[in-house]
């Protein structure tokens, strides 16, 4: 944007030294293109959801004769029709459930393999470290296949704890916890065990407080992981009773084709709760999420 | 929910006075195995034996359901000179080519404005980052029916302002761009949180110092941040790789990896291969390949960062 630069006005040397509290406040032209730059995106961003709400409450008509912003009557029929195909409810429970599941064990093995690594001494450390961090690389996709077979021999197809299996512990939950268990001084340790602490007592109560902010971006990412997951659940789940959010949506959109009313009412039942979740939680999973980026 | 109660669980009540180093040694041997356990267990079980099964039956003829046969490597030989094999990883490498310049691009010029200080910087942050948060399926299904060729709202939009309107998603040409778009669209916030982290890591003294200098917007920009914004633009080069090579459930959701196989991608035809024509053996070692290819793009970019990542 140099343009927009050259039209604004200039500001004198002294002018620029200036606090930024005395300057004066300007709607400079840079500012405007600024404005209707982010305002533009997030049209782009915020529409589709808009859409998607707006052709939830079409009537079934309308749809073939063209897309209308405005709708002349609105029902919630889309919604009863995707009430009696599937059960969403349940569905939107089991998405919950799993997620909330795998992201409590996810916390548990990875704090507990952390502390094991960061804090004990045993023969052999780095080597099991090195296994471990060497599953962080092997990508699901290698799995699917012998998972569904080991599934299947071990009668766990179809059900909840095979959804889970395969996130109870992450490598790479296990790797951020490990780096903030070093990151605690080593003193208060060895002040607690003077005071007569064990491991447990340690690591219960001063290991976990102080590592909570990195608990806190490894549960916003096994929670997302966990929400979105559509290979896996794909794969090992058969009965509509114990489908999750985006399997169920796949499943609804192979019956309803051609009904998009349906399709994207099931597609705002699904957008909702994790809306809900995310304004509650905004800087957390922001940051959570910017923390994978910053090494 | 845990299936690994370790029955080796250290005794909490024994605190006998000074034990001897055996005993010592075998206690802290127990609280090795207390703390592991609940990882290692399921890290084997779910992660480790699979790997190996895979690579198992990557040596096998196998349907899932009559006796497996060995061939030794005849699944990867085979692979390595089927057409479609080279058909596939191309349309992967598409799908990366054009979403990776979409998405940085996209994502540095919302980061850049978001890093200046104005009103509502915090909703516009929101409001960018909310696909993110949504799932791939739900994603699909939206810009499946934006991108609808018939009704969809694109091409009312395009007709009524006298635009072409493509098929889109049904459309052989078109099916691949329709998908980036909607990947794009969900993964652009991500990428926008990512490069502003960056840019919040630079020093402002230096922006500052140029700026004094006499440099213009555009130099202070392409000397200054750029470079110093490298080390984020690495990672979102790697990470993109990753999971370009990995793409899947949009384009399940959205095309399937049709019209005709036109957007069939490795992953689909590794779902394919397994699930739609029971050749087990084959999709196994086509997921080795995937494997292997992802290491090798992986430690070339980490071994040519030197050459363009800068570590302020």
């Amino acid at each position: 944007m140099p343009d927009t630069t050259t039209t604004a006005p200039r500001p004198t040397s002294r002018e620029h030294l200036a606090p930024a509290g005395t300057r004066p406040r300007r709607i400079t032209a840079r500012r405007l293109a600024l404005y209707v730059g982010v305002t533009l995106g997030a049209a782009i961003m915020l529409f589709p959801f808009l859409w998607t709400v707006i052709t939830s409450i079409t009537p079934d008509g309308t749809l073939a004769s063209g897309p209308t912003l405005i709708v002349e009557d609105p029902t919630l029929d889309a919604y009863a029709r995707l009430l009696e195909a599937m059960p969403m409810w349940r569905i939107v429970a089991n998405s919950f459930g799993i997620a909330i599941a795998s992201t409590l064990l996810q916390l548990v093995t990875g704090s507990m393999a952390a502390y094991a690594f960061g804090r004990l001494t045993f023969r052999g450390k780095n080597v099991v470290f090195a296994l471990y961090l060497a599953t962080l690389m092997i990508p699901l996709q290698v799995l699917v296949v012998p998972l569904f077979i080991q599934m299947t021999k071990m009668q766990l197809n179809d059900t909840y704890f095979a959804l889970i299996a395969p996130s109870i512990a992450s490598a790479f939950g296990i790797f951020l916890l490990k780096q903030a268990v070093e990151g605690v001084p080593r003193e208060l340790d060895e002040a607690a065990t003077i005071d007569g602490a064990g491991h447990l007592r340690i690591f219960g109560r001063i290991i976990l407080p102080l590592i909570r902010p990195a608990m806190a971006t490894l549960a916003v990412l096994a929670f997302m992981a966990s929400w979105n997951s559509f290979l896996w659940p794909l794969v090992v789940i058969r009965s509509t009773e114990l489908m999750t959010l985006p399997l169920g949506l796949a499943t609804l959109q192979g019956q309803f084709t051609t009904e998009w009313n349906v399709v994207m009412a099931g597609s705002v039942v699904s957008i909702v709760p994790i809306a809900i979740v995310y304004l509650l939680a905004q800087r957390h999973i922001i940051a959570g999420m910017a923390h994978t980026g910053i090494k | 929910m845990t299936l690994t109660t370790p029955t080796t669980a250290p005794r909490l009540t024994s605190r006998t006075p000074a034990p001897t180093r055996r005993r010592r040694r075998g206690r802290n041997t127990a609280w090795v195995l207390f703390f592991l356990a609940p990882s290692a267990i399921p890290l084997l079980l779910f992660t480790a034996t699979p790997m190996g099964a895979s690579l198992w039956v990557s040596l096998h003829k196998w349907n899932l359901l009559s006796p497996m046969e060995f061939i030794g490597l005849d699944n990867y030989t085979k692979l390595l000179t089927d057409p479609t094999t080279r058909s596939i990883f191309g349309h992967t490498l598409g799908y990366i080519a054009g979403y990776l310049p979409l998405v940085y691009v996209g994502g540095l010029a919302l980061a850049l404005a978001l890093n200046q200080a104005f009103k509502g910087r915090s909703f516009f942050r929101a409001a960018y980052f909310l696909p993110v948060v949504t799932s791939w399926v739900v994603v699909a299904l939206v810009w499946q029916w934006l991108l609808n060729p018939t009704n969809g709202l694109v091409n009312t939009v395009l007709g009524a302002v006298g635009l072409p309107q493509p098929g889109w998603w049904t459309d052989p040409q078109w099916a691949m761009p329709s998908i980036i778009l909607a990947s794009a669209w969900k993964d652009l916030g991500f990428v926008m949180v990512i490069l502003l982290a960056g840019l919040q890591a630079i020093p402002g003294e230096l922006l500052e110092a140029a700026r004094v200098d006499g440099a213009s917007a555009w130099q202070r920009f392409r000397h200054i941040t750029l470079p110093l914004l490298s080390p984020s633009t690495f990672f979102v080069v790697v990470i993109s790789l990753i999971n370009g090579f990995q793409v899947f459930d949009q384009v399940y959701v959205m095309t399937g990896g049709g019209p005709a196989g036109a957007s069939q991608v490795v992953v689909g035809q590794i779902y394919d291969l397994t699930f739609r024509y029971g050749r087990a053996g084959e999709a196994s070692a086509l997921s080795w390949l995937l494997f292997i290819v992802i290491l090798g793009v992986t430690a070339l970019q980490i071994r040519g960062q030197r050459k363009w990542v800068t570590h302020a």
